[in-house]
């Protein structure tokens, strides 16, 4: 579905991608983890288009999406959950959740998605005149994900979602990432709890300075001696 | 005594409600952009020239206002699409170059074409003067209100119920997270010119008939309305009319009771001592009261 050929990004003259080759099948939970500063946010922008790729390539069920503008790519089904939520303060969460929806014009199935979003978020429904800056850090990473399915993503990027969540929201945020899986949503997930993703991952991709360096099954991966060592601190 | 009062609040009103046309303008680039757009006053210029020079052409009175508004909303376009798109990526201090550049390059335009001399734009329904509580208010007065409050009400609309709007708010608070929603930021800057344009000429154009209009009249416009948006707290809509009312009604009051002659002056004390008392403008900028 995603294949990722060589990938290279620069922020000016830094180089934060050298050459990232990656593929996520349909279907698939696939876990991206590596250390601070590996690449792992430029990687998932680059994806969704905020970020421009200084070369390779990023091509979505056969079609090359690299010089794609992001606004568009929303329209291939593709949603990202950006790190740190960004949810708009200043707007309220009802608000919010409808702009996740901004390029579908169909009223109905909006109406049918924001109703679905309360009853899998009830605390959004609670909220849902407040402004989104007034949440808690779990209740934003919440808004983020509804704002990001209604659009019906067929392929969902995760930028570390349960960043400084409490253990019981980490739970839950997992809880969720599976039951997306259940429902037949491609996920790419980025984390550093490595621990957390790679158990609920098909497979899983390593990040070392903007190259990957080791791939496999989640569990593969989770048995690793480096990985281990150096993502597990076991 | 209280008749005179009333006579300088009039006038001040007046004032005001221009200032907070202007001010919006301000707001509105600003938020989408983060970009002051020095070219604003201009926009206001265009209005009130624009519409003197299609009443020369022999056009009637509603076709060359609407003419000087769609003139001067294709400049705003324009100086979005030849100006500001193509720096993209740019600081915003360059981008704020870039206006007041643009600004010189509109007013050198509006000197050649137009010259320099003062024209005046015939009142919309008449120049006889209204008597209330012994004061006395311009019919034409009465139009810079209305349209001031229809248009503050038209924009609260749009930004607070359509999604178009929503969109424009959302691209001002986290460009990035709006571009993942499929919003098209490139469009809302474009739009925002445009609507920033359109707002500037129609602020110009209810006033030209009042204060007489020439190539340079968007420079004091667009100062005024400059310090009504800072007062309010830049980005704040509705904080720019309420700043545009205060500076419009100051000086007024500063022209009847002090002296004349430094009536402009006063908008720059207020914005002097609000910057140094209260730097995020007397209402800040809070919650979603945005417009
Ligand atoms: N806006 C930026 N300007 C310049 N360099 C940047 C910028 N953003 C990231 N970088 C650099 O690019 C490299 C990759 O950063 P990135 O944010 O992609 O890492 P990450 O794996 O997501 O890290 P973390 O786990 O801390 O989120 C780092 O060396 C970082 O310093
Ligand atoms: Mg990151």
């Amino acid at each position: 579905m995603l294949k990722i050929q060589n990938l290279t990004s620069h922020y000016g003259r830094i180089q934060a991608l050298h050459g990232v080759d990656l593929e996520v099948n349909e279907g698939e939970l696939v876990a991206l983890v590596g250390g601070n500063g590996a690449g792992k946010t430029t990687l998932l922008r680059t994806i969704s288009g905020l970020q421009d790729a200084s070369g390779g390539s990023v091509s979505f069920e056969g079609n090359d999406i690299t010089d794609m503008v992001a606004n568009k790519r929303v329209g291939l089904d593709i949603a990202q959950v950006p790190e740190g939520r960004q949810v708009f303060t200043a707007l309220s969460v009802e608000d919010n959740i409808r702009l996740g929806a901004f390029i579908q014009k169909d009223k109905a199935r909006i109406a049918t998605d924001l109703e679905k979003m309360y009853a899998r978020f009830p605390i959004l429904k609670e909220k849902r005149n407040q402004a989104a800056g007034t949440l808690s850090g779990g209740q934003q990473q919440m808004l983020a994900m509804a704002r990001a399915l209604m659009s019906r993503p067929r392929l969902l990027l995760l930028d570390e979602p349960s960043m400084g969540l409490s253990p019981v929201l980490v739970m839950e945020i997992f809880a969720i990432i599976e039951e997306l899986k259940e429902q037949g949503v491609t996920i790419f997930l980025v984390e550093q709890n490595a621990t957390a993703a790679l158990r609920v991952a098909d497979r899983g991709y390593v990040m070392e300075t903007g190259k990957i360096t080791l791939t496999g099954s989640g569990e593969n991966l989770l048995n690793d001696e480096t990985v281990k060592a150096a993502y597990l601190g076991i | 005594m209280f008749a005179e009062f009333l006579q300088f609040l009039f006038s001040g009103i007046t004032l005001g409600a221009t200032y907070a046309l202007v001010g919006l303008g301000f707001s509105i680039i600003y938020n989408a952009s983060h970009v002051i757009n020095f070219a604003q006053g201009e926009f206001v210029m265009l209005g009130g020239m624009g519409t003197v020079f299609f009443l020369g052409l022999g056009l009637p009175m509603p076709i060359a206002i609407l003419a000087a508004i769609a003139l001067t909303t294709l400049f705003g376009f324009g100086l979005e699409k030849l100006a500001i798109a193509p720096a993209r990526g740019a600081s915003v201090v360059t981008l704020i170059i870039i206006t007041i550049g643009a600004s010189i390059v509109m007013r050198g335009l509006a000197q050649v074409f137009w010259g320099k001399e003062f024209h005046a734009v015939p009142a919309f329904s008449g120049d006889e003067p209204i008597n209330i509580a012994g004061a006395t208010i311009l019919p034409q007065s009465l139009w810079v209100l209305g349209v001031t409050v229809l248009l503050v009400f038209a924009l609260r609309y749009f930004f607070d119920k359509t999604m178009m709007g929503k969109a424009i708010i959302a691209t001002s608070l986290n460009r990035d997270a709006a571009l993942l929603m499929g919003i098209n930021v490139k469009l809302v800057l474009f739009i925002s010119f445009g609507l920033s344009a359109a707002l500037g000429a129609i602020a110009g154009i209810l006033v030209a008939p009042i204060t007489l209009t020439n190539f340079e009249a968007g420079i004091m416009l667009g100062l005024k309305g400059f310090c009504a948006a800072i007062l309010g707290g830049l980005g704040n809509g509705m904080g720019a009319v309420a700043g545009g009312m205060i500076v419009g009604i100051a000086e007024a009051m500063g022209a009847g009771y002090w002296v004349s002659e430094y009536k402009d002056a006063v908008a720059f004390i207020l914005i002097l001592l609000v910057l140094f008392f209260k730097p995020s403008g007397l209402f800040g900028k809070t919650g979603t009261e945005r417009v």
